[in-house]
């Protein structure tokens, strides 16, 4: 039981990088109807320069500021330099553009900081144990990162569901030319919002940094994982983000760590760990498919604003 | 686009495929011939890839999947030949009539349950999932310990035997290559020319006046979704002759995106176009290191991709007719 609850912090907290990552994804679809694979590549450079700038100035917070900011800064250039000119072009061309931008990204990383994965910790006050109920000790970096996920999922609702802006967000989505028509500068609201989702994808990075190792390619498992997380949630719906990402989260977290236990009941032990390590890696994709059976177009579909 | 171009361009490229290995043996390079080998083979990958993108419009982000399953059948069957163990109850095989033929046919069943679940979508959330599916058998594979896991296998078998044929020896092994891709070039162009492929084109120009016409869209598009599937599983069969090695980097999901690549590089929607664009993307890949050692850049040496992504931007916002396009139009703009 204790092990089952620590899972499932753990799998909230995966779900909340990914609905951090899932969520500019989903909004710049939703918006401008434009696929970018080099999402996860943002999420790459917010941890790499969170770690610079933490082991440089000694304060995580520090750190995670400049992380937020060059990822928002690499985004808006993104979108100025490239994106912006693949918003009349089908999918198969922002797909590829997207791709060189990863291919570009990656290498660039690896000239600037090596190959050597970088590791940085958290500051010292995140860094220990709380007892959580009596028998359940959990670390409070994690707490932590739970938290600010879930400050961070109800301040987009409050300001999607209560501003001027995100009126204008929701009424993009379904129905961009209309919005454009009404007089309202689609091109400054979408270069504000994809920065936005980059900084989303720069704090999932930073706050990333001390539990996994920062090397060039880390954003690209985030971004297939954000992919399966969008099409169980429904694209251009940031509840569906939400929700999807935590079921992926814990799906993925749980699946690890029970399917290979579960399987030794009744298979020989090196047979079961082989298996159920593969199973367990397969079981999100098996939840994605399970949805697409049920509701093709995901849980809860944004309007058709898109192609 | 004129037929007789097209015609001397097909000679030329004939007699040149033909006489590679002497070619190569000529100025002293024979090493290539294994580099020559592989594009042959990444052709029929991204011949059947185009099939689906540029005919049918699927942009399927997941094709390197067929590839790989492809090889790791060719690849398992020989590992239990040398093993002399069971699969399944059944015995290894080191035949190249029964390998290949297994690679294909479950390349191409692996297509149809993929294909059946991806087709119910369209657009961006196809790619996703063709995407996110080639992923799943990638961890299959890593998972798979007894095949090495993450590290792969070597076939200690040696590759595949066909009678009265030394495959073992690399000249002959170009040839079947090269007799492959051409059969398989004969078969797509008849393919794409039938009805079928005038329906599949249909479906990707106007899908909804298609379906008013009464046409079973959904069942053409999976039958070419399988189709293409079976195309890249040969491709990966050859692809673990080649190099008697599988691992689940065949897999790898940027493998996918070296065959979208090799597609759009050659000429989207042209029976060859494919082929030109494996080949350059395989020849960049093999000589822009060397040639920025030559320029005197050592950094670009080792880091040619920060120069070969933006490349890939450039190509896709300003270039996308492809390169068999350029080569048919070359020297007659004017006229047009």
């Amino acid at each position: 039981m204790v092990l089952f609850i620590e899972q499932l912090l753990n799998g909230v907290q995966l779900g909340i990088f990914l609905f951090l990552v899932s969520a500019g994804l989903t909004l710049i679809f939703g918006i401008m109807g434009i696929i970018n694979l080099a999402h996860g590549s943002l999420f790459m450079v917010g941890a790499f320069v969170a770690a610079t700038a933490t082991t440089a100035s000694g304060s995580f917070v520090v750190g995670l500021i400049a992380g937020v900011a060059a990822a928002g800064v690499t985004g808006l250039a993104m979108e100025y330099f490239i994106l912006r000119h693949l918003y009349h072009r089908d999918h198969l061309d922002q797909v590829l553009a997207t791709f060189g931008i990863i291919l570009f990204a990656n290498e660039m990383v690896t000239i600037i900081w090596g190959r050597t994965p970088l590791f940085f910790n958290a500051p010292d006050i995140l860094n220990g144990s709380i007892e959580l109920v009596p028998g359940i000790i959990y670390p409070v970096y994690r707490l932590f990162i739970i938290a600010v996920g879930i400050a961070v999922a109800a301040l987009l609702y409050g300001v999607i569901t209560r501003t001027r802006v995100g009126m204008l967000v929701r009424a993009g989505a379904t129905d961009r030319e209309m919005v454009g028509a009404l007089g309202v500068n689609i091109s400054v609201l979408f270069m504000a919002l994809f920065g936005f989702g980059a900084m989303l994808a720069g704090l999932a990075g930073a706050m990333a940094g001390p539990l996994i190792s920062v090397e060039a390619g880390m954003g690209e498992s985030q971004l297939i994982l954000s992919f399966v997380v969008v099409v169980i949630g429904g694209m251009g719906s940031l509840r569906g983000a939400f929700i999807g990402a935590m079921l992926v989260g814990i799906v993925d977290t749980m699946g690890r760590a029970f399917i290979p236990d579960l399987l030794k009941l009744f298979l020989p032990i090196a047979e079961a760990d082989g298996l159920g390590a593969g199973l367990s890696s397969m079981s999100i994709y098996m939840l994605m498919a399970l949805v697409l059976v049920i509701k093709p177009s995901g849980l809860f579909p944004a309007s058709s604003g898109s192609h | 686009m004129s037929n007789k171009r097209n015609t001397i361009l097909l000679v030329l490229l004939g007699a040149i495929l033909f006489t590679m290995p002497l070619l190569l043996d000529a100025i002293g390079q024979s090493f290539l011939l294994g580099s020559a080998t592989r594009i042959l083979i990444y052709a029929i990958a991204a011949m059947s890839l185009n099939l689906i993108l540029g005919y049918g419009g699927m942009v399927s982000f997941g094709h390197a999947a067929f590839f790989g399953v492809g090889a790791y059948v060719t690849g398992i069957l020989s590992f239990h030949m040398f093993e002399d163990t069971t699969i399944f109850g059944l015995a290894g095989t080191n035949s190249a009539a029964i390998a290949w033929l297994a690679s294909i046919a479950i390349s191409a069943l692996m297509a149809l349950i993929i294909g059946a679940l991806s087709l119910r979508t369209t657009g961006v959330y196809f790619i996703m999932i063709t995407l996110a599916f080639a992923q799943m058998i990638y961890f299959l594979f890593v998972s798979l310990q007894r095949y090495g896991g993450d590290d792969g296998f070597m076939m200690f078998d040696g590759r595949s035997r066909i009678a009265g044929l030394e495959l073992g020896d690399d000249i002959s092994f170009y040839f079947v290559c090269l007799a492959a891709l051409a059969i398989f070039a004969m078969g797509f162009k008849t393919l794409v020319n039938s009805r079928f492929g005038q329906v599949l084109k249909g479906c990707h120009e106007n899908e909804p006046r298609m379906r008013a016409l009464g046409c079973p869209t959904y069942r053409y598009k999976l039958v070419a979704f399988v189709i293409a599937g079976a195309g890249a599983g040969f491709a990966g069969a050859l692809q673990a002759n080649l190099t008697e090695f599988v691992s689940p980097d065949y897999v790898h999901w940027t493998r996918s995106g070296d065959l979208l690549i090799m597609v759009i590089l050659g000429g989207i929607g042209t029976v060859l176009g494919p082929f030109f664009g494996a080949a350059a993307f395989l020849m960049l890949e093999e000589f822009l290191p060397i040639i920025f050692k030559g320029l005197g850049l050592p950094l670009l040496q080792e880091h040619w991709r920060v120069v070969f992504g933006p490349m890939l931007i450039l190509i896709v916002l300003f270039a996308k007719k492809g390169l068999y396009a350029s080569l048919m139009d070359w020297g007659r703009r004017k006229n047009d």
